[in-house]
């Protein structure tokens, strides 16, 4: 290599010797998945606040106890395997692969867990007769707005699936990591996805099981 | 932010075991105060208003310290935090005005 090219990857980001935001591909690539990402969610929210803002017979139907105490609870599982997925990634940096593969499962069975104790709140709610066409409650003498179970389903559905994608992503990078074939880069770059996955809970669980509490309860 | 993006990028992780314990701890005392504040059942608008900005809280101290941006290089929040700013804006300078005239057309007065 002549001393010119030298010069020129040591150069500044302008002159193309240098990555502009000092980080692999990879991680630019998520980076920017999560900003296409971060906007579905926010549209689909948005577009709940609309329909519900419009509606004379929105539904209040949740107690305190169980549905909001549940949720607090699902909250509380996300932000835990969040706290594993962040050990995991300094383990993986540190090159203690053992630890690291320790964590990300552990972030997966609290991804799990989260799907499975969701999944059993929504079949809760389809026994007693929510779905995402109809519901049962009543508001001001009339039946409540069909689209509280639209979106209930549809926003608490597509954070679920997030959800399931991540722990089978995490289990691949577990079992990929554990067996040398990925770096510390690539759990790094899952770790921001699964991040991402308990940030967007931290607005749904809000707007959907906090500013559905009854009222009058 | 901008003090500590350009520095950072010389220890390649940043942020001890004890720093991640505190944001945690953080997060689970503001999803407290959120269930809390169902739990008194205040009036929606407040509730609402309450509820948003300490999820914005939450959601930044989870994108600066566990999605690690605060020691990234600050073009890379440059190119992230404020266009997705400003698309939310430009949604909700659009939706909500609309929704509000068919809650005013339907009688609904909020």
């Amino acid at each position: 290599m002549s001393e010119l090219e030298m010069d020129t990857l040591a150069g500044t980001a302008w002159d193309g010797g240098a990555p502009p935001f000092a980080t692999n591909t990879k991680k630019l690539g998520m980076w920017l998945f999560l900003l296409s990402d971060s906007l579905t969610f926010s549209t689909a929210i948005l577009a709940y606040a609309y329909v519900r803002l419009s509606s004379a017979t929105w539904p209040r139907p949740f107690e305190f106890s169980p549905a909001v105490v549940n949720a607090t609870f699902l909250t509380f599982i996300l932000l835990s395997s969040s706290l594993t997925m962040v050990m995991a990634v300094a383990a993986a940096h540190r090159d203690e692969i053992r630890k690291a593969v320790i964590y990300i499962i552990l972030t997966a069975i609290g991804g799990i867990a989260f799907v499975v104790l969701h999944l059993m709140e929504w079949f809760r709610l389809f026994a007693e007769g929510v779905t995402p066409w109809s519901n049962h409650y009543v508001v001001n003498g009339q039946p409540g707005d069909p689209l509280f179970g639209g979106t209930f389903f549809g926003l608490t559905g597509l954070h679920m699936l997030h959800v399931s994608i991540g722990v089978i992503y995490l289990c691949i990078i577990a079992y990929g990591f554990g067996r040398r074939k990925f770096n510390a880069d690539h759990v790094e770059v899952s770790g921001l996805y699964w991040h991402f996955v308990d940030l967007v809970w931290m607005f749904i669980f809000p707007m959907v099981y906090l500013m559905s509490v009854n009222l009058k309860g | 932010m901008s003090a500590h993006g350009a520095t950072a990028e010389a220890t390649h992780q940043p942020g001890s075991k004890k720093l991640f314990m505190w944001v945690w701890f953080w997060l689970l005392i503001l999803t407290g105060i959120e269930t809390f504040l169902a739990y008194l059942k205040l009036e929606p608008h407040i509730m609402l208003t309450l509820l948003i900005g300490l999820s914005l809280i939450k959601a930044a101290l989870i994108v600066a310290y566990f999605m690690h941006l605060r020691f990234e290089k600050i073009g890379l929040f440059l190119i992230i935090v404020p266009s997705l700013v400003f698309c939310l804006t430009m949604i909700l300078i659009f939706v909500f005005p609309d929704s509000l005239r068919i809650a005013q057309l339907s009688g609904l007065g909020h």
